[in-house]
């Protein structure tokens, strides 16, 4: 663990118990692998951008790493402090460092709170002491910081747009100023250009900060903007992490290479002739994944090594690891 | 570009500065309950009943229980409306001053609708509301406990329990208290179990607010809506329950009464021609319930968001 290394997940597994319909109470509940052996490391300042298709685990493990979700096994090591092995009121010192923007942003805002409450919430629970007068002035400091204008404290979440609904969700996760702030989607429900917006607001903070950010997205052209590392989940497990330039050079991995090319180049010309890879078949089941590779159905290099054994996760060059027994 | 933006912000600022006040869900509540004619004319209707059931006192020449020798026994022939003898509604068969009497039905039985309705949706919302968040065994066993309450006969255990002990005014409170929550806590804990997977909920607690307060700041506020539409159907379903109770006889005791027991006395003696004696009490019973259930209609209306 270096010295400026912030967060540390170490072999982290996440299942869900899943029971079906016809279910007798005495049967046993079905295990859902939702997040598998996922292990990584973010330093101070850095974004690590999550790539994935729906349903490959990246909200999960989001949620793992500020406990939302029960983990199996694994580790969470937050300055040194592994968070899995505190009770609610030992983590509650560590809330205030990491913060968390949502996909929707008018579903994360209380409807009957008004934006000055809705803002100053953090700094009230872990500061109720503060005197009425310096929350207003944070509030406002915040908001002007994520641009915007401190007179609409009084108004209600249903009287702002989207874009500005996730600014005021940003406002409210600067507030405390945090360490790292987990986006889980914060532009795909927001159009193009407010998107555009959003990320550069993240970067500007990140700079201005020095924040930290894990950034999820399925979108990879975004990831690619705003992340210093990238990491592709498929059906839970990491499948590639690498250097964001070095992940857009050289994809190791079939299925980063098949994603990489699906990304649409804004040249008709380039788009036209671009060696499109296609991935057949669907998502398999997390409940009831394929042995050996978990790609290895939809893989177009599958050999029979892929169903035998699970390929090992390693590092090939510095800070670039695949888990593909072809990645050479 | 968030500088350039800014400054643009700024000017807009400027010319837009004094519309800063928000508009809440509420007031926007209060606007279309204010376009529903029938709502807003109920509660007025509502309104003018509870305030004459204070002033009106103040205009009454005999008290409730005060017995006018003259009308007794003949209300039929003596005891009719009139503002000579200061009997405005008549008297009853014991010639007491119906007037007076029905005033203080109406204080009484709006008494027990409004607050055995609010006894109801304070323990049936704080109970619904836990019992929804905190899931799991927690919820298992406490909706339980409500199921098991709801399968007792209620009016069989009222009645029973003003029999063993006793009628009075609290204890009718207790006996309708004790049950009409049941409802309410099923109703508020499926809105929280639909509340609690919302972001802001997630965002709450990934804040690190507590449970107590998110139940309160975050869960109860949101649903005030449906609870408040709840709230003013239950009224009417106590006073109702109130006025059987009464109407069997077991309701307030003499000389206080209630609608129930008064519409009971009015009923009885609806053959020796002193149909005031059951119209009055009844008019003020009927329309007092219309204004209640128009204005959980409207209220219905007005906070369903869906319904815009």
């Amino acid at each position: 663990m270096s010295s400026n290394t912030i967060l540390e997940v170490n072999n982290l597994k996440v299942t869900f118990d899943v029971r079906s319909e016809g279910d007798m109470p005495w049967t046993k509940a079905k295990k859902l692998q939702a997040v598998n052996d996922i292990s990584f490391s973010l330093n101070a300042g850095q974004t690590l951008g999550v790539v994935g298709e729906s349903g490959c685990g990246k909200s999960t493990l989001a949620r793992a790493i500020v406990k939302m979700v029960p983990v199996e096994s694994g580790e969470v090591v937050w300055l040194g402090n592994d968070l899995l092995g505190l009770n609610d009121s030992e983590t509650r010192p560590f809330r205030k460092q990491i913060q968390m923007i949502f996909q929707d942003p008018l579903a994360s805002l209380n409807p009957r709170m008004n934006i000055g409450e809705i803002i100053a919430e953090p700094l009230r629970t872990h500061y109720p002491k503060t005197p009425e007068s310096d929350v207003q002035a944070r509030v406002s400091d915040v908001m002007n910081k994520v641009g915007l204008l401190d007179n609409l404290k009084n108004r209600y979440p249903h009287e702002f747009s989207g874009g500005q609904c996730q600014r005021i969700g940003i406002a409210r996760a600067l507030i405390l100023k945090p360490k790292l702030i987990i986006c889980d989607e914060p532009v795909s429900a927001l159009d193009v250009s407010i998107q555009a917006q959003v990320v550069n607001l993240l970067m500007d903070l990140q700079e201005e900060m020095d924040l930290a950010l894990i950034f999820i997205a399925h979108d990879l052209s975004v990831v690619k903007h705003i992340s210093s590392k990238i990491m592709v989940l498929y059906l839970g497990n990491m499948v590639e992490i690498a250097e964001s330039d070095d992940i857009y050079k050289n994809p190791s991995h079939p299925y980063t290479q098949a994603l990489i090319s699906a990304v649409p180049i804004p040249d008709p010309s380039i788009e036209k002739n671009k060696n499109l890879i296609l991935i057949e078949g669907d998502l398999p089941s997390p409940i009831d994944p394929p042995s050996g590779c978990v790609f290895r159905t939809r893989c177009p290099k599958a050999q029979e090594i892929c169903a035998q054994k699970k390929p090992e996760f390693k590092e090939f060059t510095k800070g670039h690891s695949v888990a593909c027994h072809f990645s050479d | 570009m968030i500088a350039l933006n800014k400054n643009k912000i700024k000017v807009m600022a400027e010319n837009l500065s004094d519309s800063s006040a928000g508009r809440s869900l509420w007031k926007d509540a209060r606007m279309r309950f204010m376009q529903n004619k029938a709502a807003t004319i109920s509660l007025f209707i509502l309104m003018s009943i509870v305030l004459f059931s204070f002033i009106g006192p103040y205009f009454a020449v005999w008290s409730y229980e005060q017995i006018d020798w003259n009308a007794m026994g003949s209300a039929a022939r003596v005891g009719m409306p009139s503002i000579e003898s200061g009997h405005f509604f008549g008297t009853d068969d014991l010639g007491r001053d119906l007037y007076s009497r029905v005033i203080q039905g109406t204080q009484i039985s709006l008494m027990v609708g409004v607050l055995g309705a609010s006894v109801a949706v304070i323990v049936g919302t704080l109970y619904g509301a836990t019992s929804g968040y905190l899931g799991g065994k927690t919820d298992q066993i406490m909706m339980r406990i409500v199921d098991i309450l709801m399968s007792i006969p209620y009016m069989f255990v009222l009645i029973l329990l003003l029999v063993v002990f006793g009628r009075s005014i609290g204890m009718l409170f207790i006996g309708i208290g004790l049950l009409s929550w049941l409802d309410m806590s099923r109703i508020v804990r499926g809105q929280t179990l639909n509340l609690k997977n919302k972001e802001f909920i997630e965002a709450a607690r990934v804040t690190g607010v507590s449970d107590f307060k998110i139940i309160t700041k975050h869960i109860v506020p949101n649903l005030l809506g449906i609870v408040a539409v709840y709230a003013t159907l239950l009224v009417p379903g106590i006073i109702l329950a109130e006025s059987f109770i009464s109407f069997l006889g077991l309701g307030v005791q003499e000389p206080s009464t209630s609608w129930g027991a008064l519409i009971k006395e009015g009923a009885g003696t609806i053959s020796y021609d002193t149909e005031w004696q059951l119209l009055f009490p009844l008019a003020f019973f009927v329309v007092s319930l219309f204004c209640f259930y128009f204005i959980g209609d409207g209220l219905r209306d007005a906070l369903d968001p869906k319904e815009r």
